[in-house]
């Protein structure tokens, strides 16, 4: 299992010595520069150049990555172009606060979209499955972002029973109402991860009810919960894998669902520092997020591992 | 018979006090901003006009300040920092300023010739400890007439420009000065921010990034006829407009900047009151000049789809937060004079015009014009664009669009019309003319002041706009100067770079809770005035 594990690491250095060449490769590629952006465009020419070589944009572009990279590897994730603020206070900060959101966005849609699948699969062809298939294709396909103005427009303008938008005080929640800010901007956000992972598990659910062990465990008179056991430990890793790639999406942060809550995360952090090319901002959230994916699917494919012997192989 | 009279002295004392508390209730005024972030609190703000309006001249000041108690007339400058200003009688280039006395920044220290000198090195002496190179760069683009400067006494100082320019103390406007103490014993422009000291009504109590701003009322203010009624004003960035609008109904806030133009029936039946006024925020198009082969090199083409657009149906589409443009100044504005163009949606004139320059149904005027999705002071630029598209087709007018991001639009902007940045484009829609007065006016429209030296994107080149300029420049008469601002005014609008489509009325929905704001025809605001009912 060791070496298992000790693979699984040694692989993420090439991936993510691969991905910060290609993120800082296309984001100078984008057309314009920072100055254009931070200053006038009637800026004299020699301030404009000042500005380019304090951020050491004349430099050629090679130079600049492995200034970068070096940085990097002491921890070092640079200043902002716009508000000279480290990366890392602003960087982290959003982390933070869209953990905060897709923590519990995670254990409710992956819960519901568990108990949603497997319920339909077991309950194949009646009108529960019906039921619980409709709501899964409902979140998928919804756009949240639609879903969240409604929800606001129901529950915080027209029934004042929640806060329309932010965070309140900010800070992890350690009031109600605190906690109020999260409702809906959670249930929003776990939408899609229910729909897909609901889908995913019936359909695996009934291939594997469809094997012949199943109704071995049933013939050997074993009781229909540790049938479900068997049944939903086999439809387990590739939920998994699904379940991985989700939570991954939502530390991303979800740029639609933060404008609608003015929710102070790393989709909005990275969506303002594409439009102002702050590369910096954006170099490292992007290598931070990459790296935070390629963690996720070592915990996912450790955990198959240790469900699913033969993948150990 | 004693009891009788404590008794009524008591009451008169309560209701002394409660018509004072009445008068001065005071309060927190909660805002939301169409900016994507909290404007940076280091006395430089970005986020265009809004942070200005709101981090910028409440909490730090300039020697010369706008006086924005008057919502009848357009903003003119007053006394700031400095007391009063002149010319030197024998070099015009040189303008002395009298600084005011006892004002103290937020820190308490004091205002003085040294702080004056010491902040103009922030933007201007790029080896100073505190040199600032993005705001200074912003400050030196804003006002590139800073030629030297230099402490008279404790009191004075003078401020050389490269030529005489009689419009200098409306740019002097756009440097707002703070602490060099607290700058000092900080050591950084990056944590000034989180503990700035300007000189206004108000200072900077708490800052979030990404999140809000508090600003608490400055008691010590110098001017007292000025000391804020509000407690604290909070401004949140909510740069959704659905956001903005869910957060005032839902009671977060009690301010919100520019509301949806399509929720403003259903927000004044609710109640809440939708302020605006008039001035100078034009939203143009601004035609490329420079290609050989643009069809507005003609100026039969250019007066033709200015006699075209349908304004008043686009203001109806706005739900009236916009207004007919018909130049840069308004027509009801001191500065309009009297162009021989007297634009009005004409389609047959237009027609005419068109059929003159050799357009018609069989060959219509073909353009591209670069607009954007979103961007500061771009209102909607989507359906707005769309309507005139579907408007100026009435008249045989062709019209595609490039649509970009917003900074792909000022990299274009930056770059000669030609270059490969501008996309080829005939014109561009672009909102980007912060003036209530002639200084950027003249600034944006010289012939000298192309890209990449100045922001004059059309390539509009016309010598007698630019005498009228010199002159303007070189009069120390209020009233010469006015006539000839008129006749610029008139010659831009005869000899139009633009198409003068609408002005942005710059509407702001509030809670009817929300009492003595003013709305002075400016870019920019008084929130001493206002107080939470």
């Amino acid at each position: 299992m060791w070496s298992y594990i000790s693979r699984r690491l040694l692989y993420a250095v090439p991936i993510l010595l691969g991905v910060s060449m290609l993120v800082f490769a296309l984001i100078h590629l984008a057309p314009g520069d920072v100055v254009d952006l931070l200053v006038p465009p009637e800026v004299p020419r020699d301030v404009a150049d000042a500005l380019r070589r304090r951020f050491a944009l004349d430099q050629p572009i090679y130079i600049q990555y492995f200034a970068w990279l070096g940085r990097l590897l002491v921890g070092d994730l640079g200043i902002s172009f716009f508000n000279n603020r480290p990366v890392s206070d602003e960087l982290f900060s959003a982390l933070g606060n869209t953990l905060m959101l897709a923590l519990p966005a995670t254990v409710l849609g992956f819960g519901l979209g568990v108990m949603f699948g497997a319920l339909a699969a077991f309950n194949h062809g009646t009108w529960l499955d019906k039921a619980f298939s409709a709501a899964a294709i409902t979140g998928v396909s919804l756009p949240h972002y639609w879903v969240g103005i409604v929800l606001v427009a129901i529950f915080a303008v027209i029934l004042n029973a929640v806060p329309a938008q932010g965070m309140g005080a900010g800070g992890f929640p350690t009031s109600w109402e605190q906690l109020r800010h999260l409702i809906l901007p959670v249930v929003t956000l776990s939408l899609i991860p229910m729909g897909v992972v609901s889908r995913l598990v019936r359909a695996n659910v009934l291939e594997i009810l469809s094997h012949e062990f199943v109704s071995t465990l049933h013939a050997k008179g074993l009781m229909s919960r540790r049938v479900l056991y068997h049944v939903m430990k086999n439809a387990a890793p590739s939920a998994l894998a699904l379940m991985g790639l989700q939570f991954g999406y939502l530390l991303g942060g979800s740029i639609l669902v933060e404008t609608v809550f003015n929710w102070p995360g790393s989709g909005g952090l990275m969506n303002l520092a594409i439009f102002r090319r702050d590369i910096p901002v954006l170099s490292a959230t992007i290598l931070v997020l990459a790296a935070i994916f390629v963690v996720i699917n070592i915990l996912v494919d450790v955990l198959q591992a240790l469900i699913d012997p033969r993948m150990r192989r | 018979m004693l009891m009788r009279s404590a008794w009524r002295l008591a009451l008169s004392a309560v209701t002394i006090l409660a018509l004072a508390g009445s008068a001065w209730a005071g309060g927190t005024l909660r805002v939301a901003l169409t900016a994507t972030d909290v404007p940076t609190t280091t006395g430089a703000p970005d986020n265009g006009g809004e942070g200005i309006r709101f981090l910028g001249f409440p909490v730090f000041e300039s020697l010369v300040l706008w006086d924005l108690t008057r919502a009848d007339k357009l903003a003119e400058i007053r006394p700031g920092l400095a007391e009063s200003w002149e010319q030197d009688k024998n070099d015009k280039t040189k303008w002395i300023f009298h600084l005011r006395r006892g004002v103290k920044f937020h820190d308490g220290t004091d205002w003085n010739a040294d702080a004056a000198i010491w902040n103009l090195d922030r933007f201007l002496k790029s080896d100073s400890p505190q040199f600032d190179p993005p705001n200074a760069a912003v400050t030196q683009a804003r006002n590139p007439y800073y030629a030297n400067y230099r402490k008279i006494d404790e009191y004075t100082i003078e401020i050389g420009t490269p030529r005489p320019i009689s419009y200098f103390p409306n740019m002097v406007t756009w440097a707002l000065y703070v602490s060099p103490t607290q700058f000092k014993k900080v050591g950084s422009w990056a944590e000034f921010a989180k503990a700035p000291a300007g000189t206004g009504p108000f200072k900077i109590v708490d800052f979030k990034p990404r999140v809000s701003a508090s600003l608490a009322r400055n008691d010590e203010y110098w001017d007292k006829t000025r000391i804020p009624k509000l407690d604290k004003i909070v401004v949140f960035p909510m740069y959704e407009a659905t956001t903005r609008l869910s957060a005032l109904r839902s009671g977060q806030v009690d301010w919100i900047e520019v509301p949806p133009p399509d929720a403003v029936p259903s927000l004044k039946s609710a109640g809440f009151q939708i302020v605006a006024n008039s001035y100078p925020h034009s939203w143009p198009w601004t035609f490329n000049l420079a290609r050989e082969d643009s069809p507005f090199r003609d100026i039969r083409v250019r007066h033709a789809i200015n006699y075209c657009v349908n304004r008043d149906g686009l203001v109806t589409l706005l739900n009236g937060l916009a207004e007919p443009a018909f130049g840069l100044f308004k027509k009801a504005d001191p500065f309009f004079g009297k162009p021989k163009q007297q634009y009005a949606y004409d389609p047959a004139k237009a027609k005419a015009l068109l059929k003159e320059a050799g357009y018609g149904p069989e060959k219509p005027v073909k353009a591209k014009i670069m607009i954007t999705t979103s961007g500061s002071g771009q209102m909607l630029p989507l359906p707005m664009n769309e309507f005139l598209q579907q408007n100026l087709k009435e008249c045989n007018f062709d019209i595609s669009f490039e649509v970009v991001d917003w900074g792909a639009m000022l990299v274009a902007l930056r770059n000669p019309p030609s270059a490969p940045q501008g996309l080829g484009v005939d014109a561009m829609n672009i909102s980007l003319h912060i003036s209530m007065d002639i200084s950027q006016f003249a600034l944006f429209n010289l012939s000298g002041n192309t890209p990449p030296k100045g922001r004059n994107w059309p390539n509009w080149k016309n010598s007698e706009f630019d005498a009228v300029i010199d002159k303007i420049e070189k009069s120390t008469d209020q009233e010469e100067i006015l006539a000839n601002i008129q006749r610029a005014h008139e010659i831009f609008v005869d000899d139009p770079p633009w198409l003068f489509i609408v002005h942005d009325r710059n509407a702001r929905a509030m809670t009817k809770n929300v009492k003595g704001f003013t709305s002075a025809q400016s870019w920019f605001q008084d929130f001493t005035t206002v107080y939470m009912e």
